[in-house]
């Protein structure tokens, strides 16, 4: 489990970086904390003949907090944001989230920019992106484009990232006070992917009913996605008992997962539908009695 | 110094062996680096089953760092063959293992070429370049097919079969009030060492001598089987015994790779080191477990155990390795247990399939043997309205019935007996710590969401085997003590225990001795570490060698004071005489070499026993088991470190949980392992099962050794899958699930409740 012959390169700045990337073509790769790209290279299913490493690369190590948003550098680690006081208020689903990434070690050197271009289908990351709208800023040798989270995951470990392009930070919508949340995600051991996670959320208005409903899911399809039937549910509706029972029967027939080594299919569906109740009941501060 | 006024045997003495682990100065396999040396890596196969057509190395020859790619054509026309060290049953023979795949691979993971390299890195680059014509064949990869034989003289698929037992069990399932079979299986899982296996071998060209370092278990029967195999002297080779990371059964034994990396070694002239990645390690070391059984109890209606039948079906994989059959026969003599069966009938099928060769695996067969016993347990006292603690209480052996005789369950040993103890005082004593009494209602309970259950498993379990073990003791010149012993350290804490029992026999302070393990440089013969054997026997040899330096010491200084044997002391590195006079063991020692030999020969087995008892709850919509807490109790005869044995207790509940929920060594229907890394193959860590305990008891020695002990390792593992599993059960009897088979995984426990579900609503 030797890493094939590849070169290294260690650019001081973007451009360099970019520059790098488009002389080697698709033959490099951009490398950050590498726990998802040295594994891989070690297993030999990828051969690039080079490695870019961006981790010294200014500016991108930041979680910033403005009017427009909540910015996150490519480079942060789940370490960086798990220390971060001020997330628990400012986006308390992230928070959630991000405490359910990997292991200790894992945690120390993962980056939300290596999660989000690795795109695993499973992972929290690209799940609470693509839930959150949240917007992706990409720089590449043609300049900067800025891409929503589900218009940049296009497959399974597949997104829109050209080869001389790197993404450098990911701006998450500011999220509203009083918004009703929670995070539910269930793996085998703790840190391990999920089987299936839920991140759902939703705000009330004067009459108590929701709007503005997302519900997004992981480890149950090629890619993280929104479940809009399931929103559609949610959205007008006081969340009672009732709601979250249809809402999760809903979300069961909304995907259609495939079966392997962890699990059948009908249980991620089924899983899925239990996360999702649990989530909802969560959010909305109440207690199923749940039969079984 | 450490005041050695009390005795260190039976106390917590902190282990010599930490300061070393804790500082990071062990010195493990991938430690090692010598001058010259040369990397190996092993091509393995890719398939589960095909002809070897053609191999062409010249691409990996031809490039740079590149110092051979070894295939079975420069081994020679006799490829070696791995022998049988135990079980050596004929049947298994034409079976064993060649140390490279010459015209047929027969698993995926099995040796086919090696290549050397200036680094491991560049051996991995020369792999790819190797090209191989395959011819594939079908892949055979469960019980019953026989049409496609692996081995070209047999007719099916089966190494072997046979039958034993004792009293008469169809007249006791003719006349029983009460019969029940069932059908369970254990998955295909294995040890996992924390350290994989590695070797370095130095070949001295002048000298013809061979210095394999990174060797442990069995060093001296290892060396032995390399020696026939290198067509050299036993005595020319040295098997070194450095640190190691864990062994479990799994590491230690004689693999391909004990021959072909000094074969390379000696064939280049240069130093060859080889360390197994986990991905190799996965494919490549002994498989275990992977037992089915079909039992069946005989009852009267009372609940009094009349007979037992059982048959074993073993899937050994490609290839009979060192173990032979143990595993199988292991799980069929324990298919008894604790319990006074009059009348057991077993038989044993050992079959082969396209996967990794199977071989021993802590608590061997017991781990296996002994959830299918309790679990059909549970299932018989619910059917005759019996409470699960008191059926158990009726049939548990008596003291007044020991030694019990368990002759003719084994075809290749002699007869055995359970040895002492009191079985049933243990029980009540898992019990207590459990706190049956009060949470037994708690069964099957729906409490926030999540079912209780309490399930309890007992068992017994041999350890000790013979046939001898040997030490020696030296009295340095700075009154220091060396002990050296033929056992091996695999990590288990076993210097420590070796210096409190020589520290105790020669008066002499723990932090002056020195215990040296497993090298074939240091004895004669030594015999390793396996069966829960080396406290037993490698502890006893020790105990034997101290003492009879201790009469030497006395010799000398009774010469050295003028004063009789009977009026001297050892005490605290000093010989005291009643007048007062002293001499230091560092005076004496100085005037001549004191060392003495010693040794322990026993064929009798030691049996440890005890119950465990888990409670878990199960989210019944998830399937999710949460461990609340889990007691373990035994009598291991005699602690001769508790802070050690209580170690290997927790820990070996920790990897019998890791058997119940989570490894598993997943093939697909051609024979691939789906899931050789760490990202799939699940281990338990640390931190998954928190609330574990273990209660050491000392009630019974062991009659058969001086020391009084009796194996302790493996005691922690083999009840595990047993307690759990019941306890599972019981707490999804309400939604009428049964438990059969392991792992239970959480798909697998859902999938169990929709199926009873589905089944309700049928049947309304």
């Amino acid at each position: 489990m030797k890493l094939p012959p590849l070169d290294y390169i260690c650019p001081a700045t973007l451009t360099e970086a970019i520059a790098a990337l488009a002389a080697h073509g698709g033959n490099a790769k951009v490398i950050a904390g590498g726990q998802s790209l040295i594994p891989m290279l070690a297993f030999r299913l990828a051969a690039p003949s080079v490695l870019v490493d961006i981790g010294r690369l200014p500016d991108l190590k930041s979680i910033s907090i403005s009017a427009e948003g909540i910015d996150i550098g490519a480079l942060v680690t789940w370490r960086d944001i798990e220390r971060d006081a001020r997330l628990a208020q400012a986006h308390p689903l992230l928070a959630a989230a991000v405490a359910h990434v990997a292991h200790y070690q894992v945690r120390n050197r993962g980056t939300v920019g290596g999660s989000l271009a690795h795109a695993d289908p499973a992972a929290e990351m690209p799940g609470i992106a693509v839930t959150c709208d949240a917007m992706l800023t990409i720089v590449g040798s043609n300049g900067t484009r800025i891409v929503r989270a589900d218009e940049f995951i296009t497959g399974g470990l597949s997104t829109v990232l050209e080869a001389d392009e790197i993404l450098i930070s990911i701006r998450l919508p500011l999220w509203k006070k009083a918004r009703r949340w929670a995070f539910e995600e269930f793996a085998r051991r703790r840190g391990d992917f999920a089987l299936a996670g839920v991140a759902a959320f939703y705000d009330t208005d004067a009459q108590g009913l929701a709007y503005n409903a997302h519900i997004g899911v992981i480890g149950v399809a090629d890619r993280p996605m929104r479940l809009p039937g399931v929103e559609a549910i949610l959205d007008g509706r006081r969340i009672d008992a009732a709601v979250i029972l249809q809402a999760a029967a809903v979300a069961r027939d909304a995907i259609d997962p495939a079966d392997d080594i962890h699990a059948e299919a009908a249980y991620r569906c089924d899983l899925l539908g239990v996360l999702l109740e649990r989530a909802l009941a969560r959010a909305a501060d109440i207690s199923l009695s749940e039969a079984a | 110094m450490s005041d050695v006024a009390k005795f260190l045997v039976g106390c917590a003495v902190e282990r010599m062996e930490d300061a070393r682990f804790l500082s990071g100065s062990g010195n493990f396999a991938d430690d090692l680096a010598v001058d010259g040396m040369l990397h190996a890596a092993i091509l393995r196969s890719p398939i589960a089953h095909a002809r070897i057509m053609s191999i062409d190395a010249s691409a990996a020859l031809a490039m740079p760092g590149i110092h051979a790619v070894i295939t079975a054509r420069d081994i020679g026309d006799a490829i070696p063959i791995i022998p049988l060290r135990l079980a050596p049953l004929p049947e298994f023979e034409p079976f064993r293992q060649p140390v490279i795949a010459s015209d047929k691979v027969r698993y995926v993971g099995e040796p086919i070429a090696v290549v050397v390299a200036d680094s491991r890195a560049l051996a991995e680059d020369a792999l790819e370049t190797i090209g191989i014509e395959f011819e594939a064949l079908s892949a055979v990869t469960e019980r019953g097919a026989s049409e496609n034989a692996l081995f070209d003289f047999a007719e099916d698929n089966v190494a072997l079969r046979y039958d034993a037992g004792f009293g008469d069990a169809d007249a006791a399932f003719a006349s029983a009030d009460y019969v029940r079979t069932e059908r369970f299986s254990v998955q295909r899982h294995t040890a996992l060492p924390m350290e994989t296996r590695g070797l370095l071998a130095e070949w001295n060209s002048s000298a013809g001598r061979l210095v394999v370092t990174g060797a442990t278990k069995v060093t001296f029967y290892n060396r032995r089987a390399l020696a026939q195999m290198l067509g050299v002297r036993e005595d020319d080779i040295d098997l070194i015994e450095i640190d190691v990371g864990g062994g479990f059964g799994v590491r230690g034994e004689f693999y391909p790779e004990d021959f072909l990396i000094p074969f390379a070694a000696r064939k280049l002239a240069r130093p060859v080191k080889w360390i197994e990645d986990r991905r190799e390690h996965l494919m490549a070391i002994n498989h275990s477990r992977d037992i089915a059984c079909e039992l069946s109890l005989a009852c009267r209606s009372d609940g009094m155990m009349l007979g037992l039948r059982g048959r074993i079906f073993a899937d050994m994989g490609a290839y009979i390795r060192t173990n032979g059959g143990v595993v199988p026969a292991k799980a069929a003599q324990f298919l008894p247990g604790p319990y006074r069966i009059p009348n057991v009938s077993v038989s044993v099928e050992a079959f082969m399939t396209n996967k990794t060769p199977v071989g021993t695996y802590r608590g061997p067969g017991r781990f296996e043997a002994n959830f299918f016993r309790e679990r059909l347990i549970d299932m018989a006292a619910t059917d005759l309205g019996i409470d699960i603690a008191e059926f158990r209480r009726k049939n548990l052996i008596t003291e007044q019935e020991l030694p019990y005789p368990i002759d003719g369950l084994v075809p290749y040993e002699g007869p055995t007996s359970y040895d002492t103890g009191d079985y049933v005082e243990v029980f009540e004593r898992a019990l207590k710590e459990i706190g049956w009494h009060e949470k037994r209602h708690l069964q099957g309970k729906l409490i926030d969401g999540v079912r209780h259950g309490i399930g309890l498993g007992c068992f017994v379990e041999s350890g000790g085997a013979g046939p001898k073990e040997n030490a020696a003791v030296t009295l340095e010149k700075d009154g220091s003590l060396t002990v050296a012993v033929g056992s091996s350290v695999l990590g288990q804490g076993l210097e420590t225990v070796l210096g409190q029992i020589a520290s105790d026999t020669l008066s002499i302070p723990f932090d002056r001795i020195r215990v040296l393990h497993g090298s074939t440089t240091l004895l004669d013969e030594g015999f390793g570490t396996y069966h829960s054997r080396a406290v037993v026997m490698g502890g006893s040899a020790v105990l034997d060698a101290a003492t009879r330096l201790r009469e030497k010491i006395l010799q000398q200084a009774s010469n050295h004071l003028g004063r009789p044997n009977s009026e001297l002391k050892l005490v605290n590195a000093k010989v005291v005489a009643d007048n007062g006079a002293s001499v230091s063991f560092a005076a004496l020692a100085a005037g001549r070499e004191l060392q003495a030999d010693g040794t322990f020969s026993n064929d009798v087995r030691t049996y440890s026993y005890g119950t465990h008892a888990a409670h878990v709850t199960v989210d019944p919509r998830t399937g999710a088991v949460k461990v609340l807490d889990y007691i373990a109790v035994e009598d291991v005869g005699r602690a001769i470190n508790p802070a050690i044995v209580h170690g290997q207790a927790i820990g070996a509940i920790v990897q019998g949980l890791g058997g119940v929920f989570l490894d598993h060594l997943i093939y697909d229907d051609q024979g691939q392992l789906l899931n050789a890394s760490l990202a799939d193959y699940l281990v338990p860590t640390a931190s998954d099962f928190p609330v574990l305990r273990a209660v050491t008891l000392e009630l019974r020695p062991s009659p058969s050794n001086p020391l009084g002990a009796k194996g302790a390792g493996e005691g922690g593992i083999v009840a595990v899958a047993a307690a759990t599993a019941n306890a599972v059960a019981a707490a999804l009897a309400p939604l009428n699930v049964e438990i059969h088979h392991l792992p239970l995984t959480p798909p697998r426990l859902w999938r169990l409740i929709k199926n009873a579900h589905a089944r309700a609503i049928t049947a309304a």
